[in-house]
Protein backbone atom coordinates (compact mmCIF):
# COMPACT_ATOMS: atom_id res chain seq x y z
CA UNK A 1 0.00 0.00 0.00
CA UNK A 2 1.36 3.41 -0.93
CA UNK A 3 -0.10 5.39 1.94
CA UNK A 4 2.71 6.16 4.32
CA UNK A 5 0.79 7.90 7.06
CA UNK A 6 -2.25 6.75 8.95
CA UNK A 7 -5.78 7.42 7.75
CA UNK A 8 -6.41 11.10 7.27
CA UNK A 9 -2.90 12.01 8.41
CA UNK A 10 -1.08 12.56 5.16
CA UNK A 11 -0.48 16.21 4.31
CA UNK A 12 0.31 17.69 0.91
CA UNK A 13 1.46 21.17 0.03
CA UNK A 14 0.46 23.52 -2.76
CA UNK A 15 2.56 23.58 -5.92
CA UNK A 16 4.39 20.34 -5.20
CA UNK A 17 7.34 19.85 -7.55
CA UNK A 18 6.46 16.14 -7.85
CA UNK A 19 2.99 16.97 -9.17
CA UNK A 20 4.36 19.52 -11.65
CA UNK A 21 7.08 17.10 -12.78
CA UNK A 22 4.47 14.34 -13.18
CA UNK A 23 2.28 16.47 -15.44
CA UNK A 24 5.33 17.58 -17.44
CA UNK A 25 6.42 13.96 -17.82
CA UNK A 26 3.10 13.30 -19.54
CA UNK A 27 3.81 16.17 -21.92
CA UNK A 28 7.29 14.82 -22.62
CA UNK A 29 5.92 11.32 -23.30
CA UNK A 30 3.43 12.77 -25.78
CA UNK A 31 5.96 15.17 -27.30
CA UNK A 32 8.18 12.22 -28.22
CA UNK A 33 5.41 11.08 -30.54
CA UNK A 34 4.93 14.37 -32.42
CA UNK A 35 8.11 16.41 -31.96
CA UNK A 36 9.15 16.22 -35.60
CA UNK A 37 6.04 17.92 -36.98
CA UNK A 38 5.91 20.54 -34.23
CA UNK A 39 9.60 21.34 -34.53
CA UNK A 40 9.37 21.53 -38.30
CA UNK A 41 6.54 24.06 -38.23
CA UNK A 42 7.89 26.02 -35.26
CA UNK A 43 11.27 26.43 -36.96
CA UNK A 44 10.13 26.84 -40.53
CA UNK A 45 7.40 29.41 -39.98
CA UNK A 46 9.62 32.15 -38.52
CA UNK A 47 12.28 31.30 -41.07
CA UNK A 48 9.86 31.89 -43.90
CA UNK A 49 9.01 35.31 -42.44
CA UNK A 50 12.69 36.02 -41.91
CA UNK A 51 13.61 35.16 -45.46
CA UNK A 52 10.55 36.80 -47.04
CA UNK A 53 10.74 40.08 -45.14
CA UNK A 54 14.41 40.18 -44.23
CA UNK A 55 15.86 39.17 -47.55
CA UNK A 56 12.98 40.37 -49.72
CA UNK A 57 12.73 43.90 -48.34
CA UNK A 58 16.46 44.39 -47.79
CA UNK A 59 17.05 43.51 -51.43
CA UNK A 60 14.45 45.96 -52.71
CA UNK A 61 13.36 48.69 -50.26
CA UNK A 62 15.30 48.86 -47.00
CA UNK A 63 19.04 48.58 -46.51
CA UNK A 64 19.16 49.19 -42.82
CA UNK A 65 17.10 50.37 -39.86
CA UNK A 66 18.56 52.32 -36.94
CA UNK A 67 22.02 51.56 -38.32
CA UNK A 68 21.37 47.79 -38.33
CA UNK A 69 21.30 45.77 -41.57
CA UNK A 70 17.62 45.05 -42.20
CA UNK A 71 18.03 41.25 -42.30
CA UNK A 72 19.60 41.42 -38.83
CA UNK A 73 16.92 43.83 -37.63
CA UNK A 74 14.22 41.36 -38.69
CA UNK A 75 16.20 38.29 -37.56
CA UNK A 76 16.49 39.55 -34.00
CA UNK A 77 12.84 40.59 -33.99
CA UNK A 78 11.71 37.21 -35.29
CA UNK A 79 12.60 35.67 -31.94
CA UNK A 80 9.41 37.22 -30.62
CA UNK A 81 7.38 35.87 -33.53
CA UNK A 82 8.73 32.37 -32.92
CA UNK A 83 7.92 32.70 -29.23
CA UNK A 84 4.29 33.73 -29.65
CA UNK A 85 3.63 31.16 -32.37
CA UNK A 86 5.12 28.36 -30.28
CA UNK A 87 3.47 29.34 -27.00
CA UNK A 88 0.09 31.06 -27.38
CA UNK A 89 -1.23 28.84 -30.15
CA UNK A 90 -0.19 25.41 -28.75
CA UNK A 91 -1.40 26.34 -25.30
CA UNK A 92 -4.80 27.45 -26.62
CA UNK A 93 -5.43 24.47 -28.86
CA UNK A 94 -3.61 21.91 -26.70
CA UNK A 95 -5.47 22.86 -23.54
CA UNK A 96 -8.82 22.92 -25.30
CA UNK A 97 -8.31 19.49 -26.91
CA UNK A 98 -7.03 17.87 -23.72
CA UNK A 99 -9.98 19.22 -21.75
CA UNK A 100 -12.90 18.92 -24.13
CA UNK A 101 -12.01 16.02 -26.41
CA UNK A 102 -9.50 13.80 -24.63
CA UNK A 103 -10.71 14.16 -21.01
CA UNK A 104 -7.06 14.20 -20.01
CA UNK A 105 -7.50 16.70 -17.21
CA UNK A 106 -10.25 14.64 -15.60
CA UNK A 107 -7.73 11.79 -15.22
CA UNK A 108 -4.92 14.04 -13.98
CA UNK A 109 -7.14 15.80 -11.43
CA UNK A 110 -8.27 12.44 -10.06
CA UNK A 111 -4.63 12.02 -8.99
CA UNK A 112 -3.16 14.21 -6.22
CA UNK A 113 -2.71 17.16 -8.57
CA UNK A 114 -4.46 20.52 -8.21
CA UNK A 115 -5.54 22.87 -10.97
CA UNK A 116 -2.77 25.25 -9.88
CA UNK A 117 -0.14 22.54 -10.38
CA UNK A 118 -1.70 21.38 -13.64
CA UNK A 119 -1.72 24.87 -15.16
CA UNK A 120 1.79 25.64 -13.88
CA UNK A 121 3.14 22.44 -15.42
CA UNK A 122 1.47 23.09 -18.76
CA UNK A 123 2.85 26.64 -18.85
CA UNK A 124 6.36 25.56 -17.85
CA UNK A 125 6.47 22.87 -20.50
CA UNK A 126 5.27 25.14 -23.29
CA UNK A 127 7.65 27.91 -22.20
CA UNK A 128 10.59 25.51 -22.18
CA UNK A 129 9.83 24.36 -25.71
CA UNK A 130 9.21 27.89 -26.85
CA UNK A 131 12.48 29.17 -25.39
CA UNK A 132 14.31 26.67 -27.60
CA UNK A 133 12.28 27.38 -30.74
CA UNK A 134 12.54 31.11 -30.10
CA UNK A 135 16.32 31.05 -30.44
CA UNK A 136 16.26 29.51 -33.92
CA UNK A 137 15.80 32.78 -35.88
CA UNK A 138 18.68 34.32 -33.93
CA UNK A 139 20.98 31.42 -34.80
CA UNK A 140 19.92 31.55 -38.45
CA UNK A 141 20.69 35.28 -38.58
CA UNK A 142 24.31 34.46 -37.70
CA UNK A 143 24.57 33.26 -41.28
CA UNK A 144 23.64 36.77 -42.45
CA UNK A 145 26.41 38.48 -40.57
CA UNK A 146 24.99 38.88 -37.06
CA UNK A 147 27.90 38.55 -34.65
CA UNK A 148 27.41 36.29 -31.60
CA UNK A 149 27.54 38.36 -28.40
CA UNK A 150 27.72 37.37 -24.74
CA UNK A 151 24.54 39.31 -24.09
CA UNK A 152 22.67 36.87 -26.33
CA UNK A 153 23.07 34.17 -23.68
CA UNK A 154 20.18 35.84 -21.88
CA UNK A 155 17.87 35.51 -24.89
CA UNK A 156 16.58 32.01 -23.93
CA UNK A 157 15.64 33.42 -20.53
CA UNK A 158 13.79 36.36 -22.08
CA UNK A 159 12.07 33.99 -24.49
CA UNK A 160 11.15 31.61 -21.66
CA UNK A 161 9.56 34.31 -19.50
CA UNK A 162 7.65 35.79 -22.44
CA UNK A 163 6.49 32.33 -23.51
CA UNK A 164 5.30 31.66 -19.95
CA UNK A 165 3.10 34.73 -20.25
CA UNK A 166 1.69 33.72 -23.61
CA UNK A 167 1.21 30.12 -22.47
CA UNK A 168 -0.84 31.46 -19.56
CA UNK A 169 -2.77 33.64 -21.98
CA UNK A 170 -3.46 30.61 -24.19
CA UNK A 171 -4.59 28.42 -21.30
CA UNK A 172 -6.87 31.19 -20.02
CA UNK A 173 -8.40 31.61 -23.48
CA UNK A 174 -8.91 27.85 -23.83
CA UNK A 175 -10.74 27.82 -20.51
CA UNK A 176 -12.87 30.79 -21.53
CA UNK A 177 -14.09 30.05 -25.07
CA UNK A 178 -17.14 27.88 -25.61
CA UNK A 179 -16.13 26.40 -28.96
CA UNK A 180 -12.82 25.78 -30.65
CA UNK A 181 -13.62 28.05 -33.62
CA UNK A 182 -13.79 31.01 -31.23
CA UNK A 183 -10.01 30.90 -31.26
CA UNK A 184 -10.35 32.73 -34.59
CA UNK A 185 -11.44 35.80 -32.62
CA UNK A 186 -8.54 35.43 -30.21
CA UNK A 187 -6.05 35.12 -33.06
CA UNK A 188 -7.49 38.02 -35.03
CA UNK A 189 -7.96 40.34 -32.05
CA UNK A 190 -4.84 39.58 -30.02
CA UNK A 191 -2.21 37.31 -31.54
CA UNK A 192 -1.92 38.90 -35.00
CA UNK A 193 -1.93 42.57 -33.83
CA UNK A 194 0.61 41.79 -31.08
CA UNK A 195 2.85 40.07 -33.59
CA UNK A 196 2.60 42.87 -36.15
CA UNK A 197 3.05 45.78 -33.72
CA UNK A 198 6.02 44.37 -31.88
CA UNK A 199 8.73 46.24 -33.76
CA UNK A 200 9.82 43.10 -35.56
CA UNK A 201 9.54 44.38 -39.11
CA UNK A 202 9.66 48.16 -38.53
CA UNK A 203 10.51 50.40 -35.58
CA UNK A 204 7.42 51.40 -33.65
CA UNK A 205 8.64 54.97 -33.16
CA UNK A 206 7.48 55.69 -36.70
CA UNK A 207 3.90 54.87 -35.73
CA UNK A 208 1.28 57.38 -34.47
CA UNK A 209 1.81 58.31 -30.81
CA UNK A 210 -1.29 56.46 -29.59
CA UNK A 211 -0.18 53.26 -31.25
CA UNK A 212 3.30 53.68 -29.77
CA UNK A 213 1.82 53.85 -26.29
CA UNK A 214 -0.22 50.71 -26.92
CA UNK A 215 2.84 48.98 -28.36
CA UNK A 216 4.74 49.63 -25.13
CA UNK A 217 2.19 47.40 -23.41
CA UNK A 218 2.87 44.64 -25.93
CA UNK A 219 5.07 41.98 -24.29
CA UNK A 220 6.37 40.98 -27.71
CA UNK A 221 7.71 44.49 -28.26
CA UNK A 222 9.56 44.30 -24.97
CA UNK A 223 10.99 40.95 -25.98
CA UNK A 224 12.10 42.31 -29.35
CA UNK A 225 13.89 45.19 -27.63
CA UNK A 226 15.57 42.83 -25.16
CA UNK A 227 16.79 40.53 -27.93
CA UNK A 228 18.17 43.52 -29.84
CA UNK A 229 19.79 44.60 -26.59
CA UNK A 230 21.49 41.22 -26.42
CA UNK A 231 22.70 41.56 -30.00
CA UNK A 232 23.61 45.26 -30.17
CA UNK A 233 24.03 46.35 -26.53
CA UNK A 234 21.74 46.58 -23.51
CA UNK A 235 20.39 49.82 -22.06
CA UNK A 236 19.27 50.46 -18.50
CA UNK A 237 15.58 50.43 -19.55
CA UNK A 238 15.99 46.77 -20.37
CA UNK A 239 15.69 45.97 -16.66
CA UNK A 240 12.23 47.53 -16.74
CA UNK A 241 11.38 45.63 -19.90
CA UNK A 242 12.33 42.34 -18.24
CA UNK A 243 10.36 43.24 -15.11
CA UNK A 244 7.37 43.93 -17.35
CA UNK A 245 7.68 40.46 -18.90
CA UNK A 246 7.90 38.83 -15.47
CA UNK A 247 4.78 40.72 -14.38
CA UNK A 248 3.01 39.67 -17.58
CA UNK A 249 3.85 36.01 -16.88
CA UNK A 250 2.69 36.26 -13.26
CA UNK A 251 -0.61 37.91 -14.20
CA UNK A 252 -1.46 35.42 -16.95
CA UNK A 253 -0.44 32.53 -14.66
CA UNK A 254 -2.97 33.55 -12.03
CA UNK A 255 -5.66 34.36 -14.60
CA UNK A 256 -5.12 30.97 -16.28
CA UNK A 257 -5.44 29.18 -12.93
CA UNK A 258 -8.59 31.12 -12.11
CA UNK A 259 -10.22 30.37 -15.46
CA UNK A 260 -9.23 26.71 -15.41
CA UNK A 261 -10.50 26.33 -11.87
CA UNK A 262 -13.87 27.62 -13.04
CA UNK A 263 -13.82 25.32 -16.05
CA UNK A 264 -12.59 22.11 -14.40
CA UNK A 265 -14.14 22.17 -10.94
CA UNK A 266 -17.95 22.17 -10.80
CA UNK B 1 -13.68 3.86 10.10
CA UNK B 2 -15.74 4.01 6.94
CA UNK B 3 -13.80 4.55 3.72
CA UNK B 4 -16.45 6.98 2.48
CA UNK B 5 -18.91 9.00 4.55
CA UNK B 6 -21.34 11.44 2.96
CA UNK B 7 -23.84 13.30 5.12
CA UNK B 8 -26.71 15.36 3.66
CA UNK B 9 -24.70 16.23 0.56
CA UNK B 10 -26.37 18.56 -1.92
CA UNK B 11 -25.01 19.54 -5.32
CA UNK B 12 -26.93 21.67 -7.78
CA UNK B 13 -26.16 22.84 -11.29
CA UNK B 14 -28.33 25.89 -11.84
CA UNK B 15 -31.94 24.74 -11.52
CA UNK B 16 -30.97 21.03 -11.52
CA UNK B 17 -30.36 19.25 -8.24
CA UNK B 18 -27.98 16.44 -9.16
CA UNK B 19 -27.36 15.22 -5.61
CA UNK B 20 -30.14 15.88 -3.17
CA UNK B 21 -29.31 15.35 0.50
CA UNK B 22 -27.23 12.23 -0.15
CA UNK B 23 -26.27 10.06 2.80
CA UNK B 24 -23.84 7.27 2.00
CA UNK B 25 -21.42 5.27 4.05
CA UNK B 26 -19.05 2.73 2.52
CA UNK B 27 -17.29 0.53 5.10
CA UNK B 28 -13.70 -0.50 4.39
CA UNK B 29 -13.20 -3.72 2.49
CA UNK B 30 -16.53 -3.99 0.69
CA UNK B 31 -17.64 -3.45 -2.87
CA UNK B 32 -20.65 -1.15 -2.95
CA UNK B 33 -22.57 -0.93 -6.19
CA UNK B 34 -24.17 2.44 -6.79
CA UNK B 35 -27.00 1.48 -9.06
CA UNK B 36 -29.17 4.02 -10.77
CA UNK B 37 -30.55 5.13 -14.09
CA UNK B 38 -28.86 7.81 -16.20
CA UNK B 39 -29.16 11.16 -14.47
CA UNK B 40 -29.55 9.63 -11.01
CA UNK B 41 -26.51 11.54 -9.71
CA UNK B 42 -23.95 8.72 -9.75
CA UNK B 43 -21.31 10.51 -11.81
CA UNK B 44 -21.75 13.73 -9.84
CA UNK B 45 -21.22 11.72 -6.65
CA UNK B 46 -18.01 10.32 -8.12
CA UNK B 47 -16.85 13.82 -9.07
CA UNK B 48 -17.60 15.05 -5.55
CA UNK B 49 -15.41 12.27 -4.17
CA UNK B 50 -12.48 13.21 -6.42
CA UNK B 51 -12.74 16.91 -5.66
CA UNK B 52 -13.79 17.76 -9.21
CA UNK B 53 -17.13 18.98 -7.95
CA UNK B 54 -17.68 20.92 -4.75
CA UNK B 55 -20.83 20.23 -2.75
CA UNK B 56 -23.17 23.13 -2.02
CA UNK B 57 -23.73 21.73 1.46
CA UNK B 58 -23.20 18.62 3.53
CA UNK B 59 -20.19 16.74 4.86
CA UNK B 60 -17.86 14.50 2.88
CA UNK B 61 -15.09 12.37 4.33
CA UNK B 62 -12.93 9.98 2.30
CA UNK B 63 -10.39 7.70 4.02
CA UNK B 64 -10.56 10.01 7.01
CA UNK B 65 -9.89 13.18 5.01
CA UNK B 66 -12.43 16.00 4.98
CA UNK B 67 -13.42 17.14 1.48
CA UNK B 68 -12.92 19.41 -0.28
CA UNK B 69 -10.16 20.83 1.95
CA UNK B 70 -8.16 17.61 2.17
CA UNK B 71 -9.07 16.28 -1.23
CA UNK B 72 -5.48 16.08 -2.44
CA UNK B 73 -4.15 13.62 0.16
CA UNK B 74 -7.40 11.67 -0.16
CA UNK B 75 -6.82 11.36 -3.92
CA UNK B 76 -3.29 10.13 -3.24
CA UNK B 77 -4.78 7.10 -1.54
CA UNK B 78 -7.66 6.37 -3.89
CA UNK B 79 -7.70 5.13 -7.44
CA UNK B 80 -10.18 6.21 -10.09
CA UNK B 81 -11.23 4.31 -13.19
CA UNK B 82 -13.21 6.71 -15.35
CA UNK B 83 -16.21 5.98 -17.49
CA UNK B 84 -14.54 7.40 -20.61
CA UNK B 85 -11.25 6.13 -22.02
CA UNK B 86 -8.80 9.00 -21.48
CA UNK B 87 -5.56 7.14 -22.12
CA UNK B 88 -2.89 8.92 -24.16
CA UNK B 89 -3.38 7.02 -27.37
CA UNK B 90 -0.10 7.86 -29.12
CA UNK B 91 2.00 7.03 -26.08
CA UNK B 92 3.21 3.52 -25.26
CA UNK B 93 1.40 1.32 -22.78
CA UNK B 94 4.25 1.47 -20.28
CA UNK B 95 4.64 5.25 -20.55
CA UNK B 96 0.92 5.70 -19.88
CA UNK B 97 1.39 3.78 -16.64
CA UNK B 98 4.69 5.47 -15.75
CA UNK B 99 3.18 8.96 -16.03
CA UNK B 100 0.43 8.09 -13.55
CA UNK B 101 2.87 6.34 -11.23
CA UNK B 102 4.73 9.67 -11.06
CA UNK B 103 1.51 11.64 -10.56
CA UNK B 104 0.68 9.36 -7.62
CA UNK B 105 4.23 9.81 -6.21
CA UNK B 106 5.06 6.09 -6.47
CA UNK B 107 8.69 5.61 -5.43
CA UNK B 108 9.59 2.65 -7.64
CA UNK B 109 7.95 3.58 -10.93
CA UNK B 110 9.45 0.65 -12.86
CA UNK B 111 8.14 -1.93 -10.39
CA UNK B 112 4.68 -0.33 -10.37
CA UNK B 113 4.57 -0.37 -14.17
CA UNK B 114 5.58 -4.05 -14.26
CA UNK B 115 2.95 -4.97 -11.69
CA UNK B 116 0.24 -3.17 -13.67
CA UNK B 117 1.34 -4.77 -16.93
CA UNK B 118 0.99 -8.17 -15.26
CA UNK B 119 -2.41 -7.22 -13.89
CA UNK B 120 -3.64 -6.04 -17.29
CA UNK B 121 -1.91 -8.96 -19.04
CA UNK B 122 -0.12 -6.53 -21.35
CA UNK B 123 3.55 -7.35 -20.71
CA UNK B 124 4.10 -8.30 -24.35
CA UNK B 125 2.47 -5.09 -25.60
CA UNK B 126 4.27 -2.72 -23.25
CA UNK B 127 6.15 -0.80 -25.95
CA UNK B 128 3.22 -0.43 -28.29
CA UNK B 129 1.19 2.73 -28.64
CA UNK B 130 -2.22 2.52 -26.99
CA UNK B 131 -4.05 3.08 -30.27
CA UNK B 132 -2.69 -0.28 -31.44
CA UNK B 133 -4.53 -2.11 -28.64
CA UNK B 134 -7.95 -3.73 -28.87
CA UNK B 135 -10.89 -2.25 -26.96
CA UNK B 136 -10.61 -4.88 -24.24
CA UNK B 137 -6.89 -4.31 -23.76
CA UNK B 138 -7.49 -0.57 -23.46
CA UNK B 139 -10.10 -1.07 -20.76
CA UNK B 140 -7.77 -3.41 -18.86
CA UNK B 141 -5.03 -0.81 -19.13
CA UNK B 142 -7.39 1.91 -17.90
CA UNK B 143 -8.24 -0.22 -14.87
CA UNK B 144 -4.58 -1.03 -14.20
CA UNK B 145 -3.70 2.69 -14.46
CA UNK B 146 -6.15 3.43 -11.64
CA UNK B 147 -4.37 0.84 -9.49
CA UNK B 148 -0.80 1.92 -10.24
CA UNK B 149 -0.29 3.19 -6.66
CA UNK B 150 -2.08 0.27 -4.97
CA UNK B 151 -4.90 2.42 -3.59
CA UNK B 152 -6.92 1.61 -0.48
CA UNK B 153 -10.11 2.75 -2.18
CA UNK B 154 -11.06 2.43 -5.85
CA UNK B 155 -13.83 4.39 -7.57
CA UNK B 156 -15.12 2.63 -10.66
CA UNK B 157 -17.36 4.92 -12.71
CA UNK B 158 -19.46 2.76 -15.03
CA UNK B 159 -16.46 0.48 -15.62
CA UNK B 160 -17.97 -1.58 -18.43
CA UNK B 161 -20.33 0.87 -20.10
CA UNK B 162 -20.55 0.32 -23.84
CA UNK B 163 -18.38 -2.81 -23.85
CA UNK B 164 -19.22 -6.09 -25.52
CA UNK B 165 -20.06 -9.06 -23.25
CA UNK B 166 -16.67 -10.75 -23.60
CA UNK B 167 -14.70 -7.65 -22.55
CA UNK B 168 -17.18 -7.00 -19.77
CA UNK B 169 -16.59 -10.48 -18.38
CA UNK B 170 -12.81 -9.95 -18.54
CA UNK B 171 -13.14 -6.77 -16.52
CA UNK B 172 -15.44 -8.40 -14.01
CA UNK B 173 -12.72 -10.98 -13.38
CA UNK B 174 -10.17 -8.22 -12.73
CA UNK B 175 -12.56 -6.36 -10.44
CA UNK B 176 -13.32 -9.62 -8.65
CA UNK B 177 -9.56 -10.10 -8.03
CA UNK B 178 -9.37 -6.59 -6.63
CA UNK B 179 -12.25 -7.34 -4.27
CA UNK B 180 -10.61 -10.56 -3.14
CA UNK B 181 -7.55 -8.55 -2.07
CA UNK B 182 -9.72 -6.50 0.30
CA UNK B 183 -9.67 -3.20 -1.59
CA UNK B 184 -12.67 -1.01 -0.90
CA UNK B 185 -14.61 -0.40 -4.10
CA UNK B 186 -17.35 2.06 -4.93
CA UNK B 187 -18.70 1.15 -8.34
CA UNK B 188 -21.34 3.17 -10.13
CA UNK B 189 -23.25 1.25 -12.73
CA UNK B 190 -26.56 1.06 -14.45
CA UNK B 191 -26.05 -2.59 -15.38
CA UNK B 192 -28.05 -4.81 -13.04
CA UNK B 193 -25.97 -7.90 -13.75
CA UNK B 194 -22.77 -6.05 -12.95
CA UNK B 195 -24.09 -4.96 -9.58
CA UNK B 196 -25.46 -8.43 -8.81
CA UNK B 197 -22.20 -10.18 -9.66
CA UNK B 198 -19.68 -7.84 -8.08
CA UNK B 199 -21.28 -5.85 -5.29
CA UNK B 200 -21.44 -7.01 -1.69
CA UNK B 201 -24.07 -4.34 -1.20
CA UNK B 202 -26.12 -2.32 -3.62
CA UNK B 203 -27.38 1.22 -3.10
CA UNK B 204 -30.13 2.23 -5.50
CA UNK B 205 -29.80 5.88 -6.39
CA UNK B 206 -32.61 7.89 -7.90
CA UNK B 207 -32.98 11.64 -8.34
CA UNK B 208 -29.87 12.35 -6.29
CA UNK B 209 -30.77 10.20 -3.28
CA UNK B 210 -30.22 6.66 -2.07
CA UNK B 211 -33.69 5.18 -2.04
CA UNK B 212 -32.76 1.69 -0.89
CA UNK B 213 -29.66 -0.19 0.16
CA UNK B 214 -28.69 -3.70 1.15
CA UNK B 215 -27.28 -7.01 -0.01
CA UNK B 216 -28.71 -7.91 -3.42
CA UNK B 217 -30.59 -10.91 -1.97
CA UNK B 218 -32.02 -8.84 0.87
CA UNK B 219 -33.15 -6.08 -1.48
CA UNK B 220 -34.90 -8.62 -3.67
CA UNK B 221 -36.65 -10.24 -0.71
CA UNK B 222 -37.63 -6.88 0.73
CA UNK B 223 -38.96 -5.26 -2.44
CA UNK B 224 -39.80 -8.00 -4.90
CA UNK B 225 -40.59 -11.10 -2.90
CA UNK B 226 -39.63 -14.54 -4.19
CA UNK B 227 -41.15 -14.85 -7.63
CA UNK B 228 -42.00 -12.80 -10.67
CA UNK B 229 -44.40 -13.86 -13.38
CA UNK B 230 -43.65 -12.57 -16.86
CA UNK B 231 -46.33 -12.48 -19.48
CA UNK B 232 -45.73 -11.96 -23.19
CA UNK B 233 -48.86 -11.01 -25.14
CA UNK B 234 -50.22 -8.36 -27.53
CA UNK B 235 -50.41 -4.87 -25.99
CA UNK B 236 -54.18 -4.93 -25.49
CA UNK B 237 -54.04 -8.26 -23.65
CA UNK B 238 -51.12 -6.99 -21.53
CA UNK B 239 -53.16 -3.96 -20.53
CA UNK B 240 -56.06 -6.19 -19.44
CA UNK B 241 -53.75 -8.51 -17.48
CA UNK B 242 -52.08 -5.56 -15.82
CA UNK B 243 -55.42 -4.19 -14.70
CA UNK B 244 -56.43 -7.58 -13.29
CA UNK B 245 -53.16 -8.08 -11.42
CA UNK B 246 -53.16 -4.58 -9.98
CA UNK B 247 -56.78 -5.04 -9.00
CA UNK B 248 -55.66 -8.08 -7.01
CA UNK B 249 -53.12 -5.90 -5.16
CA UNK B 250 -50.05 -7.09 -7.08
CA UNK B 251 -47.29 -4.83 -8.36
CA UNK B 252 -46.72 -4.83 -12.09
CA UNK B 253 -43.84 -3.37 -14.05
CA UNK B 254 -43.10 -3.11 -17.76
CA UNK B 255 -40.49 -5.57 -19.04
CA UNK B 256 -39.86 -4.66 -22.68
CA UNK B 257 -42.51 -6.45 -24.76
CA UNK B 258 -43.95 -8.09 -21.63
CA UNK B 259 -45.19 -7.21 -18.17
CA UNK B 260 -43.67 -8.59 -14.99
CA UNK B 261 -46.00 -9.30 -12.06
CA UNK B 262 -43.75 -8.97 -9.04
CA UNK B 263 -44.32 -11.01 -5.88
CA UNK B 264 -46.46 -13.45 -7.82
CA UNK B 265 -46.18 -16.04 -5.06
CA UNK B 266 -48.68 -13.94 -3.11
CA UNK B 267 -51.24 -13.96 -5.92
CA UNK B 268 -54.59 -15.58 -5.38
CA UNK B 269 -55.85 -18.12 -7.86
CA UNK B 270 -56.67 -16.59 -11.21
CA UNK B 271 -54.62 -13.44 -10.78
CA UNK B 272 -51.69 -14.88 -12.75
CA UNK B 273 -52.56 -15.98 -16.28
CA UNK B 274 -51.72 -19.50 -17.35
CA UNK B 275 -49.35 -18.36 -20.09
CA UNK B 276 -47.11 -16.55 -17.56
CA UNK B 277 -43.52 -17.69 -17.11
CA UNK B 278 -42.72 -17.76 -13.42
CA UNK B 279 -39.10 -17.10 -12.43
CA UNK B 280 -37.18 -16.09 -9.32
CA UNK B 281 -37.36 -12.38 -8.51
CA UNK B 282 -34.25 -10.40 -9.48
CA UNK B 283 -32.52 -7.16 -8.70
CA UNK B 284 -33.88 -5.86 -11.98
CA UNK B 285 -37.39 -6.19 -10.56
CA UNK B 286 -36.30 -4.15 -7.55
CA UNK B 287 -34.59 -1.54 -9.69
CA UNK B 288 -37.57 -0.99 -11.96
CA UNK B 289 -40.06 -0.97 -9.11
CA UNK B 290 -38.04 1.58 -7.17
CA UNK B 291 -36.94 3.89 -9.95
CA UNK B 292 -39.68 3.40 -12.53
CA UNK B 293 -36.95 3.09 -15.17
CA UNK B 294 -36.33 0.19 -17.54
CA UNK B 295 -33.16 -1.69 -16.59
CA UNK B 296 -30.19 -2.48 -18.85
Amino acid sequence: MSAEAGPGRRTMRRLEPAAIAGVMSREVANFQTYWKGTTFSSVLEPLVYLLAFGLGLSATLVDEVEGIPYIQFVGTGMVATAVIFSSALPSMFGTFVKHRFQNTYEAILAAPVDVEELVSAEMLWIATRSAVYGCVPLVVTFFWGLDPELGMLLVPIFAFVTALGFAGFGVAMAATVAKIDQFNYVTALFVTPLFLVAGTFFPIDGLPEGVQIVAQANPLHQLVELVRGGAFGYQWEDILRFAFLVAFALVTWRVAIHQMQKRLID
Amino acid sequence: MAAIELRNVVKTFGPITAVDGLNLEVPEGICLGLLGPNGAGKSTTMRLLTGQAIADSGELRVLGYELPGQSKPARAEMGVVPQLDNLDVDVTVEDNLAVYARLYRVKDVGAAVDRCLDLARLQDRRREAVDKLSGGMRRRLLLARGLVHEPRLVLLDEPTVGLDPQIRTELWTLIGDLKARGTTILMSTHYIEEAERLADEVAVMHKGKIISRGRPGDLIAQHAGRQTAEVYAPPQRLAELRQTAEGAGLRVRPAGPAIAIVGSEQAEDGAIPEEAVVRAATLEDVFVLLTGEEAE
